[in-house]
């Protein structure tokens, strides 16, 4: 009996361990992602909401849009300098102004649109540090 | 025995961790109790409801004219698509749905012969005919114009007097008039611009044609936004319902926690007198206090009071929700306690977190022009899930109201441009 146990709490770890390892994301930015997810829930998901749908012509959804899925510098300028509700997206528009967050750190603006890019169904490459400095640079 | 535990233990990791994978508390549950011999609403008993039409669009406001037919105010700028009109059958539906108009907007109001609408900034009005159909629908003739559309808040909605004259409400472009508009900490502008030309109801002559700012009057100004309203023939005055801002406890920790960001401030409906105040952008009214509380932007803290100049609400409702239809109850329909009262549509709020509110017709009994009870809902799951977490997953979002010539209730839907009609049988 207690043998079977053991096979069960074997098969238990295995099974836990194989789902833990699925789906598989590049090595490094997992922690980003973490950290990424808690800046969004204090700064982003009022607007953006929980599963990054947005608010129907109010806020936009975080989901597929060229902006998220598109040129990394674009999308960090919009963290940086915040967004104009005249500006369309993917020829809709939202009648909210977003306001700068330019007072995030580099680290968690890459965290944040790592996060974003890794999550709601996207799949685009992480944003580092590195990027953001060179995207503060231009302004 | 033991096996048995051991695999179902496993069994519920797994599940939970596929659950958790799925992203928590964004998780949809269907409602199960949906009645879909009431077109999946809940409602008080011995009343009925009906789809009248569906896939409109954005359905916004709505009229329906003393012979039945219904105008249905599209939010689309496609050609062609601005105004829906329904003509029922016998069964209570239409037969076919024809569209005019190529605008954005909201507004759709009929009164006497003609259908009076807005686009985003101006306002039109159609002649109709013996039979209240509009007879020229490619020549609205442009009433009000060049009012201002910066995107945010931008229906122009409206309502008509019995003196000839139309209210536009010309909401801010803004939510509480910061230097940075919904910036963290931003601070208010002095002496608020926005107030100028924005942020108020103005009144214009109903017949009068190409009419803007400077022939118009600011009948009441201090409101953020204002898309229910209207006119309450038995008290003869303007009732509106206000969006209350956003944003207390996201831009204001320091003096808000998450609930008191959930709670406050009030969503208010107002009875207005020419030339009111209603405080915006200056203060908020906290509906648990029942106190206009000095706006965080301006000097408040959360405790400093404010507005010694500003008018009070005559109901406040719970934060965020949305008020996107109002309508004084005339008919015969309904049971005595309804006439006069007040309906109004709940739009549903987005800016809550932990669980949004609202998405719901709610009805206000009225006795010689004041609330003579609390407020209750009278129609409710329009969403059709449980605990809803976020707008996008509502299936149907209520928006306008009208009433029929036999006294039955319509509801329009703007996710999927649904028209409902509410009617009574005591059955």
């Amino acid at each position: 009996m207690k043998k079977i146990a053991m096979i069960g709490v074997a098969l238990c770890a295995t099974l836990s361990f194989l789902l833990a390892q699925t789906p598989k994301k590049p090595a490094g930015s997992q922690s980003s992602v973490t950290r990424g997810k808690k800046v969004y829930e204090q700064y982003c998901l009022t607007c953006h909401q929980v599963d990054g749908s947005g608010v129907p012509h109010l806020n936009p959804p975080l989901i597929k849009t060229s902006f998220v899925l598109g040129d990394k510098g674009k999308l960090i300028q919009v963290i940086l300098k915040g967004m104009q509700a005249s500006e369309p997206i993917d020829d809709e528009y939202y009648s909210n102004n977003m306001p700068p967050h330019n007072f995030l750190k580099d680290q968690e603006i890459a965290d944040v649109l790592t996060y974003v890019r890794r999550n709601f169904g996207n799949k685009a490459s992480a944003v580092t540090t590195a990027d953001v400095k060179t995207a503060r640079a231009k302004n | 025995m033991k096996t048995n535990v051991v695999l179902l233990g496993c069994l519920s990791l797994l599940s939970a961790s596929c659950l958790a994978d799925n992203g928590d508390s964004s998780a949809i549950h269907r409602s199960a109790g949906a009645d879909q011999a009431n077109a999946g609403l809940k409602l008080p008993a011995g009343f009925k409801a009906q789809v009248v039409a569906e896939n409109l669009g954005a359905a916004r406001h709505i009229a329906v004219t003393p012979l039945g037919d219904i105008y249905v105010k599209i939010q689309s700028s496609k050609p062609g698509k601005a105004i829906a009109v329904l003509h029922p059958t016998g069964s209570g539906k239409p037969d076919a749905v024809k569209t005019f108009g190529t605008y954005r907007g909201t507004g759709m109001v009929i009164k006497d012969h003609y259908l009076y609408t807005s686009s985003d900034e101006d306002v039109y009005r159609y002649q109709l005919n013996d039979k209240f159909e509009v007879m020229h629908p490619d020549q609205p003739e442009k009433i009000v114009t060049g009012l201002i559309n910066r995107h945010q808040h931008e229906s122009k909605s409206i309502a008509l007097d019995n003196a000839g004259n139309i209210y536009v409400n010309i909401g801010a472009y803004s939510n509480s008039c910061q230097q940075q508009d919904r910036a963290k900490g931003s601070k208010g502008i002095p002496g608020c611009p926005i107030l100028d030309s924005a942020a108020g109801i103005w009144q214009f002559k109903a017949d009068k044609l190409n009419q803007t700012y400077g022939d118009g009057v600011r009948y009441a100004t201090g409101l953020r936004n204002v898309v229910g309203l209207d006119w309450n023939t038995a008290q003869n005055q303007l009732f509106v319902m206000q969006h209350g801002r956003d944003g207390l406890f996201d831009m204001f920790p320091e003096y808000y926690d998450l609930q008191q960001g959930n709670e406050l401030p009030a969503e208010c409906m107002y009875a207005l007198k020419k030339g009111d105040n209603a405080g915006w952008p200056y203060i908020y009214y906290d509906g648990i206090q029942h106190k206009k509380m000095l706006s965080p932007e301006y000097g408040g803290d959360g405790k400093k009071t404010g507005g010694a100049d500003a008018i009070d609400p005559v109901v406040a409702f719970p934060a965020h929700m949305a008020p996107n239809g109002l309508l004084f109850y005339t008919g015969n329909q309904f049971p005595e306690r309804y006439k006069n009262g007040a309906f109004i549509a709940f739009h549903g709020s987005w800016n809550r977190q932990k669980g949004q509110k609202g998405y719901y017709v709610v009805f206000v009994p009225f006795k010689d022009g004041k609330p003579s009870g609390n407020w209750e809902v009278f129609a409710d799951n329009f969403t059709g899930v449980e605990n809803i977490q976020s707008p996008g997953q509502a299936q149907h979002r209520p928006c306008g109201l009208a009433q029929g010539p036999d006294g039955a209730l319509y509801v329009t839907d703007d996710v999927k441009g649904t028209v409902y009609k509410i009617s009574y049988s005591g059955k």
